[in-house]
């Protein structure tokens, strides 16, 4: 069974798509940062699935084994995993400040806040 | 096999977006995000990314499922519908997806051995990097010894972040006992 060429690149950005949507159509601040990390992890997928070689296997030399898939976007995704989890803390943090100052996470609750003063 | 395996994960990982999506509370949400990113180290499992998968599994599985579990603990759970009409977003994420989707038509075909990722260093560090620096493991020999520096710029951001949320933090704790 063969799927067409481009078809996991689709998958990815079908997630892409619904990370994007839940970023921009709600409201909740929590809900926002779940759809900015959705996001962050089908841009993952979507390099991780350029590197994948027919046939290939995880690229830790062994014998017995010639083709390996390409090393170089797992590298540079491991990377991007760190520092996405470090937004992710940081991002935490300003919306506990924001309750904080606020007493709510709802973004149309605040701005009403805002605008009322 | 491979791909009747791969199809099933993209396509659990496909229905928890979705159910993520239409969740109106947070912790569920937040428990949904953690099944999509362990999914997700799955897929990357079977894309031959081990590292990424086992970094993925530890660090958007557990710690960001954790990260954000405290912070809803410390706000509130509950939210409200949407605020926004929703067909503005649909029609941005539609057009920017169509966008996206007409990108990949002149791609290499997924796991093709010709495309031009595969001619470049990647297939250098394959064959030079064992010898090179000793450890049989490609993606940590580029990861701490080809791409160091990358590595300790990464840190740096860490720390960055490390002190931002401190920095926060903290003050909210004094402002408390003011109040």
């Amino acid at each position: 069974m063969t799927l067409p060429g481009l078809f996991p690149y689709w998958v990815v950005i079908v997630l892409m798509m619904i990370g994007f949507y839940m970023v921009i159509a709600h409201g909740n601040l929590v809900l926002k940062i779940i759809g900015l990390n959705i996001f962050q992890t089908s841009v993952f997928l979507l390099y991780i699935s350029m590197g994948k070689v027919r046939g290939g296997t995880a690229p830790i030399i062994a014998s017995g084994f010639s083709t390996y898939s390409n090393p170089l976007p797992h590298v540079l995704i491991l990377t991007a995993i760190v520092v996405g989890i470090a937004t992710t803390a940081l991002a935490a943090a300003l919306i506990i400040r924001i309750h904080g100052a606020y007493g709510t996470i709802e973004e149309d609750e605040i701005h009403r806040q805002d605008n009322s003063l | 096999m491979e791909t009747l395996i791969l199809l099933a994960v993209l396509s659990f990982l496909g229905l928890t977006a979705l159910a993520i999506l239409r969740l109106r509370d947070g912790v569920t949400a937040v428990m949904l995000a953690g099944l999509y990113s362990l999914l997700s180290a799955g897929v990357f499992v079977l894309m031959d990314a081990v590292d990424v998968a086992f970094t993925e599994a530890a660090v958007g599985a557990g710690i960001s499922t954790v990260l954000l579990l405290a912070t809803l603990h410390r706000t509130s759970r509950m939210t409200h519908r949407p605020t926004h009409t929703p067909l503005i977003p649909l029609i941005v994420v539609m057009v920017t997806g169509a966008a996206l989707v007409y990108g990949t038509l002149d791609m290499p075909a997924y796991g093709d051995p010709q495309a031009p990722i595969h001619q470049h260093v990647g297939p250098d560090y394959l064959r030079d990097g064992p010898n090179t620096t000793g450890v049989p493991n490609v993606v940590t020999a580029v990861l701490a010894s080809y791409r160091g520096y990358d590595t300790l710029g990464e840190t740096t951001v860490v720390l960055t972040a490390a002190i931002g949320v401190l920095a926060l933090l903290r003050g909210r704790r004094q402002g408390k006992e003011r109040s």
